[in-house]
């Protein structure tokens, strides 16, 4: 492993600030996480959560700050197949005619040549990647005939598929069946013990212990970030929450 | 007169072989692109391309240019057009390409007025397929050629951006473009089709195949397939249709198409009892990915660069 890793965080987000138009999403956001960690990150709708996901990998420029991500550019990091986005339910087009295999596929992609064409060692990553998360019977399924907990399972499969060094999970709990969250939450937590990184957004407060040792509070501008069990505390919630942020502080 | 008979007596005219050639071919180009158009939700965006390449079309014409370097800078003058009419104003994106396409459509027909040898250019308009000329027929097959390689080279690429742009760029691939790729064969294709069917018919080439395979199964593999074969076989009964019964062969070829549709669309309410299929058991619907090439801006990988190049 790269030892700058070691000494500098994974992920590495400073003074981020994002505007759309008149509406501020992200306020002079700080956020590090270091190489091998994962990090809640808790808030309501609204409180910048996509945005700054969006941020990182680079869809979103802020007006101000820098990310890097495992000590370079983001699009160095982009191009090396390191960043990995499991986007929101919400996001996807549950009825697009594709299998989830070909999903998991999608995750070899920049590694492929002009055309995409799988080779051997790809279709074994996939099979791999479907066998880790239990879904190799289910992989010639259409993707919106899955469950939640499957669906959430299928995206995770193609980051590990693509070999990401730094996962990146939108609200990957929510509409998620048991099982399937600790699968998830299993996964995770062993890619972390690799070296990955992972960054998770949930309002699963329930599953955040057992996978994030740190957690961060965000409402438009990081509130908190301690660990999670300190970030879990009702008083703090309630600030990221809006049930009297000044009445708190 | 027996069906064989009837089969091969138009065959006889070099006019109906050229005319079958050419609308084949061009319903195939337009079916295989029909499959993202409707899968991105660009079938908006095909209209208002297929109408706004016409100025480029005529000027070309003038100038003594290839049609499709025309249709090619309009149609990315177009989509540029609408997102500043959209970005900067208050005006809606739907509104921007109304404004936007009918625009360069009037831009277009002011100029074939005041252009000599009317003729020709006036059947951009409507179609005529009877008429095309033997050169005609070369550029449609070089053009429908060049079209149909890229996105058959490029199908996987094009089904990530219309997938997941967000991933596309996280592993390093721009969608913008992507879009641009989809965006630059649309106008391509918009001039293979107006030789057939005309601008204002195009549309119908550029999004009923597509759809009526989507209504048939969910693999953009097989869609792939099943549109190209449906538009094929509507473009020789509708020619044949419009022989016999001395009709407008282009208004036929969509005739046959929406036909096809229909059927698709009654398969997929029988087979829905049996099946999970459609979006209705798929969870909530939701309004695509994008309606326009054009994103909101909470959306900016979706984004086409002419927008803001």
């Amino acid at each position: 492993m790269n030892t700058d890793a070691a000494v500098e965080p994974a992920i590495d987000a400073s003074g981020l600030t994002v505007r759309y138009g008149d509406v501020l999403a992200l306020d002079d956001v700080t956020l590090r996480v270091p190489a091998g960690g994962v990090c809640g990150l808790i808030g309501m709708n609204g409180s910048g959560k996509s945005t700054l996901f969006k941020t990182l990998v680079g869809l979103v420029r802020p007006q101000t700050g820098e990310v890097r991500i495992l000590g370079g550019g983001i699009r160095e990091a982009r191009r090396r197949g390191d960043l990995a986005y499991v986007p929101q339910s919400e996001d996807v087009d549950w009825a697009f005619p594709l299998s989830v295999r070909e999903v998991v596929m999608m995750g070899r992609y920049g590694r492929l040549g002009f055309t995409r064409r799988a080779r051997r060692g790809d279709r074994a990553a996939v099979y791999e990647a479907l066998d880790r998360v239990e879904l190799t019977e289910l992989a010639d399924r259409q993707i919106g005939r899955l469950s939640g907990g499957q669906r959430k399972r299928a995206f995770v499969a193609r980051g590990l598929a693509q070999g990401a060094r730094v996962l990146l999970l939108d609200e990957p709990f929510a509409g998620v069946d048991k099982p399937s969250e600790a699968t998830i939450v299993r996964l995770l937590t062993e890619r972390a013990e690799s070296g990955c990184t992972v960054l998770v957004s949930t309002h699963d407060l329930q599953a955040l212990p057992g996978l994030a040792t740190e957690s961060v509070l965000l409402r438009r501008r990081v509130l908190l970030h301690a660990a999670t069990t300190e970030v879990l505390r009702p008083e703090n919630l309630a600030r990221a929450f809006g049930l009297g942020e000044e009445s708190v502080a | 007169m027996n069906i064989l008979d009837l089969l091969l007596e138009p065959l006889g005219y070099e006019f109906m072989l050229r005319a079958l050639a050419t609308t084949v071919l061009a319903a195939v180009v337009c079916a295989v692109l029909s499959c993202w158009l409707v899968l991105v939700g660009w079938s908006l965006m095909g209209d208002a391309v297929a109408h706004a390449v016409l100025p480029g079309v005529v000027l070309a014409y003038v100038v003594g240019a290839p049609f499709a370097v025309g249709a090619l800078v309009f149609g990315f003058l177009a989509v540029g057009l609408i997102g500043v009419v959209r970005d900067t104003s208050r005006v809606k994106e739907d509104a921007a390409i109304g404004i936007v396409f009918t625009t360069l459509f009037a831009l277009g027909l002011v100029l074939i007025s005041v252009t000599p040898s009317q003729t020709d250019l006036n059947h951009i308009v409507f179609g005529n397929v009877l008429g095309v000329s033997a050169i005609d027929l070369l550029q449609i097959v070089v053009l429908g050629a060049i079209a149909l390689t890229v996105l058959i080279l490029k199908r996987r690429d094009l089904t990530l951006y219309a997938f997941d742009p967000t991933h596309a760029h996280a592993i390093g691939l721009s969608p913008r473009l992507l879009g641009a790729l989809l965006l630059g064969v649309l106008a391509l294709t918009a001039v293979v089709a107006l030789q057939v069917v005309g601008v204002i018919l195009v549309v119908a080439m550029l999004v009923i195949p597509g759809a009526t395979a989507y209504l048939l199964t969910d693999r953009i593999g097989r869609m792939l397939v099943i549109a190209p074969v449906i538009a094929a076989g509507c473009s020789v009964v509708g020619i044949y249709a419009s022989y016999y019964l001395d009709t407008a062969s282009g208004g036929m070829v969509v005739l046959a198409q929406a036909a096809a549709f229909a059927v698709a669309y009654a398969v997929q309410l029988v087979s829905r009892r049996g099946r999970v299929r459609g979006r209705g058991r798929l969870g909530p619907w939701r309004p695509g990915p994008g309606l326009g090439v054009l994103p909101q801006p909470a959306h900016p990988e979706r984004t086409a660069p002419p927008a803001r190049g």
